[in-house]
């Protein structure tokens, strides 16, 4: 492969290439003047209008943690009511709007935002970008995310939070049995979320496909970088279907129309079949990228490039492809054929191949490598632990006849728990303990984050193994209390004792997160010797992100020779300049100017909030609630002052701006 | 008699037991596979820790690793096997001469209907299901409201319950005992007290149970006895519940024809003895907040009268 395919590029567009080095008086200049270019406007509006991908993603992050902690809490009642048998510390109707809360909180609020959050922090720092592409639709994202959880949690504080499940079946949500707001609540959150996660995930895909750094051909792209390309796609492939689901019940409900009325001709199993087709490919949305954590951890922690790169990109595709083709067993006993079944069942078994080829790769790493046992890479090892139960009790739940047994017990409680937390959220803590110096600038304890893991993995191991047994005993999941004859009291006292020492774990992270924010040890650009791109601007990065713009030439940039790399100049300091490169080999294509901080994403997000809410209340609101809606996008997309591409070629010809070059 | 009643680990009939059978199967493999792994991860930890250990290169590592793919296909095509077996085992109908049981789901109790080619042999009950140890089960399962989902863990795995759809499971009972079964889907407020009483026994047994069940309600004889029957026939009771024998008709609550001879009130939410009956007649929303049975607004008098007539419906 020619290894710097962009020289010939902008060679052949720009005859005049100057090759001049960049003196460190012309750098600070420099830095001062793109430091003036892409900052986020200050003040009180200022502050709804920020663009910044790093401001973005930081929102996010911290929403999403947020949820999180309220749907731990939520979990930390469920676990206090059903720590003795016949127990009345919750009322029936609290405790079904609570493990309802809990799901979808977890699902919708956590644990898909969170890594898309992840995403737009990290994808543009880790393919070289200034920005994240259509950061103004980004902001938007944000902004339906926030709401979309006040929405949830303000309903719920009125006592109509949902209470059929976070699948939210029909009859039992439809408009006979799911009496008042609160299946509306639920429809109109999965609205709020769909809107959100889909056009975060085209940002996303157009980032990893048009801005990365010259030389970032599809098979140098970081392996985190990979992971989220993936889960964008299965989030625009997935969430239609969900979209459909969700609107079928709420027209169900509130303008009378059949789609899951069995009465008149409707179904209730099409309702599974979409939100399952849906919501499986989300698990995967949520582990593909915690897949990814693993790789850049272990390539960092082993100080090697990760073994089988190729092998781990394919095995993140044929995930995310087999992952459509698996969501019956969720729905084994409803009585469908057995021919189908089976397809079902080899399908949910075949599965397991991809992610036991990423399994024996990063062992291979392991075992090549040379090993810091750093608290990110303690929680990687854990994961191994963890997300391996998970996995294999998953191949159980694939067997039909045992599924028939323990599916909608327990026992499915405990396995999702191990594959969601094990296969995600110790990646996530892990890969956050990680990256942190990068966010913040500042190192998080290591002792304290000792402390952390090892409470929040005997926690969770005592809180979820036990679980296991209890579904093989019969507990079914759901219920707010059980009889004492059964015989599962002694375990689900265990499990509560399990959750509170879980809780404590995570309480310690957080508190490791507020001490190392104020008295952190200062991090380095890469204080991990890291070999990927995000480590090659200061910690935290400029709101630029990175200067000199950089190329790449290989899979590890930063562990590959940086002084003889190529630089991306003559991008204009005095506006939005950005490098827009091709989707297969990265070459340089054309300039862009992109667009500058906006209120209007923000008022836009607003006005269609009020729409959705609206809308569980009166058909109307889709009509009346319109008008302010456009208003909001016509001001959006007011035509404003920026150069177009060929507009800024002219500039160059003309000598009002230095031309795009590279320098050795 | 096992050891627990409500657990798909001590299988009372042939399908529970064929699925028990594929658990340890699955159980052993998984354990095998989970140590193997985690060995090797020690290992490799250990490996990449030492700093003088020599650094293999990335052929006999993709060799290693190749042979681990393989050997991990193997394995799940032997559990596919497994399972694909048992499927077929527990999932052929019986051609011996079943016992066809309707049983209906709703919120939040089962109505049981044992079927029968002549229909003055039918015969309704609710939450306690009778069966005969050693003969096949054929079950109708159907649901008027929401989606519940059939389970005796002891004898089989679970079955939905759909409106509008008729789905059919069957199994057989080898070990006399009484087990429990109870709602695996969440079907509203009370999904946590849809519980039911399956009684397993010999044929012989079943044949009286099914014999006196066959009967209209025996007729009372002590004044206070018929005073409750001219209660529960005139008053709020008959609205919804049948006593066959008497004008109580009503169909959308439990039939009551027998209800002495059951071992539990409220689908199986509280024995069936005189303090828990008259607690539950006199305020149904205590004892299980949010079903459909409302408060009867029975004085102390009429009470003990209706109390003293239920017991007499053996």
């Amino acid at each position: 492969m020619n290894p710097h395919p962009v020289e010939q590029v902008i060679r052949t567009h720009q005859p005049d290439t100057r090759t001049a080095a960049i003196a460190s008086t012309d750098l600070a200049e420099e830095h001062r003047r793109l430091s003036a270019t892409w900052a986020d406007p200050r003040g009180f509006v200022g502050w709804f209008s920020h663009v910044d991908h790093k401001s973005i993603g930081r929102r996010f992050l911290i929403t999403a943690f947020v949820w999180f902690a309220l749907g731990g809490i939520l979990a930390v009642l469920m676990r206090l009511q059903l720590s003795r048998p016949e127990n009345h510390i919750l009322s029936p109707d609290l405790y079904n709007q609570i493990f309802t809360m809990h799901g979808t909180t977890m699902m919708f609020l956590f644990a898909v935002p969170v890594m898309l959050a992840l995403g737009i922090y990290f994808v543009p720092l880790m393919v070289g970008a200034r920005n994240i592409a259509f950061p103004r639709l980004v902001a938007f994202g944000y902004w339906m995310f926030l709401f979309a959880g006040m929405f949830l949690y303000g309903m719920f504080l009125l006592n109509i939070g949902p209470d059929n499940g976070w699948f939210s079946y029909p009859p039992l949500a439809g408009p006979e049995f799911g009496i008042g707001k609160r299946a509306d609540v639920w429809a109109q959150l999965i609205t709020f979320t769909e809107t959100s996660g889909l056009v975060v995930s085209t940002a996303l895909i157009t980032t990893v496909f048009k801005l990365r750094a010259p030389g970032m051909s599809l098979n140098r792209i970081p392996l985190f970088v990979w992971a989220e390309l993936v889960i964008c796609f299965m989030i625009v492939f997935s969430m239609p279907s969900v979209v459909i689901a969700s609107t079928g019940l709420i027209l169900d409900r509130l303008v009378g129309t059949h789609f899951y009325n069995q009465a008149e001709g409707g179904d209730p199993i099409l309702f599974q079949h979409l939100f399952w087709f849906f919501a499986h490919p989300e698990v995967y949305i949520i582990f593909l990228p915690a897949q990814g954590m693993m790789s850049m951890l272990i390539e960092t922690f082993s100080q090697r490039p990760v073994f089988g790169y190729t092998a781990l990109v394919l095995s993140l595709v044929s995930t995310a492809f087999i992952g459509f083709g698996v969501w019956v067993h969720h729905m084994f006993a409803t009585g469908l054929p057995q021919l189908g079944q089976s397809f079902f069942t080899a399908s949910s078994i075949m599965i397991v191949v991809p992610t036991a080829v990423q399994f024996y790769c990063w062992i291979a790493t392991l075992w090549s490598g040379r090993l810091r046992l750093s608290v990110p890479m303690l929680y990687a090892l854990a994961f191994f632990v963890v997300f391996l139960i998970g996995g294999l009790t998953g191949v159980m739940l694939a067997a039909v006849p045992l599924d028939l047994q323990v599916h909608d017990t327990f026992f499915v409680v405990a396995h999702f728990h191990y594959v969601l937390i094990g296969g995600s959220v110790f990646p996530l803590l892990g890969a956050l303990h990680y990256w942190f110096p990068k966010i913040t600038g500042r190192m998080l304890s290591e002792r304290i984050g000792l402390v952390a893991l090892a409470l929040f993995f005997v926690g969770f191991n005592l809180t979820f193994f036990p679980q296991h047994i209890l579904g093989l005993m019969g507990m079914p999941r759901r219920v707010y209390t059980y009889p004492v004859e059964v015989g599962w009291g002694g375990l689900n006292l265990l499990v509560s004792i399990g959750a509170g020492i879980m809780a404590l774990g995570l309480l310690t992270y957080f508190l490791n997160v507020a001490l190392s924010l104020r008295r952190g040890a200062s991090a380095a650009a890469n204080p991990w010797n890291a070999p990927s791109l995000e480590w090659a601007t200061s910690s935290p990065p400029a709101n630029y992100n990175f200067l000199p713009a950089p190329t790449v030439s290989g899979r590890e940039p930063l562990w590959q020779s940086p002084e003889t790399q190529p630089i991306v100049v003559g991008l204009r300091s005095d506006c939005r300049d950005v490098l827009v490169t091709r989707l297969m080999d990265a070459e340089p294509d054309h300039r862009k100017d992109f667009p500058t901080p906006t209120i209007w994403p923000f008022l836009a997000a607003f006005t269609t909030s009020v729409m959705y809410v609206g809308s569980i209340f009166t058909p109307w609101a889709v009509i009346y609630g319109s008008v302010p809606i456009a208003v909001t996008l016509v001001g959006w997309a007011w035509p404003r002052e920026g150069k177009r591409p060929e507009e800024l070629e002219r500039d160059v010809a003309q000598g009002r701006a230095t031309p795009l070059e590279l320098v050795q | 008699m096992p050891a627990r009643i409500q657990s798909a680990l001590d299988a009372a009939g042939v399908q529970a037991a064929q699925i028990e059978w594929l658990w340890w199967v699955m159980f052993w493999v998984t354990a095998a596979v989970f140590v193997v792994v985690v060995a090797a991860l020690l290992l490799a930890v250990r490996r990449g820790r030492s700093t003088d250990a020599p650094r293999p290169d990335d052929r006999s590592l993709l060799r290693a690793v190749a042979s681990a793919v393989a050997v991990t296909i193997v394995i799940l095509f032997g559990l596919l096997y497994a399972s694909a077996a048992t499927g077929r085992a527990i999932g052929s109908r019986p051609d011996d001469k079943p016992l066809v049981i309707q049983i209906t789901g709703q919120q939040w109790w089962w109505s049981i209907e044992y079927l029968d080619e002549a229909p003055s042999q039918r015969f309704t009950t609710a939450n306690e299901l009778h069966i005969p140890v050693g003969r096949p089960i054929v079950l109708n399962l159907r649901s008027p409201d929401v989606i519940h989902s059939f389970w005796v863990p002891n004898l089989h795995g679970k079955m939905d319950l759909i409106p509008g759809r008729l789905n059919t499971s069957w199994l057989r009972a080898d070990t006399p005992g009484i087990y429990r079964g109870q709602c695996a889907e969440f079907c509203g407020m009370q999904h946590a007290h849809m519980g039911f009483v399956v009684v397993a026994e010999p044929p012989d047994a079943y044949q009286r149970w099914e014999t006196a069940q066959r009967q209209n309600a025996p007729e009372p004889t002590a004044p206070q006895q018929l005073r409750g029957r001219g209660i529960v026939e005139r008053g709020p009771c008959a609205l919804c519940h049948t006593v066959r024998g008497t004008q109580a008709g009503g169909r959308t609550a439990p039939d009551l024809t027998h209800f002495a001879s059951r071992s539990t009130i409220a689908a199986a939410t509280a024995p069936n003895t005189p303090g828990y009956l008259a607690g539950w007649i006199a305020n149904p929303q205590h004892l299980k907040p949010g079903n459909r049975m409302p408060a009867t607004g029975l004085n102390a008098e009429d009470l003990q009268a209706v109390l003293a007539y239920l017991e007499t419906l053996r």
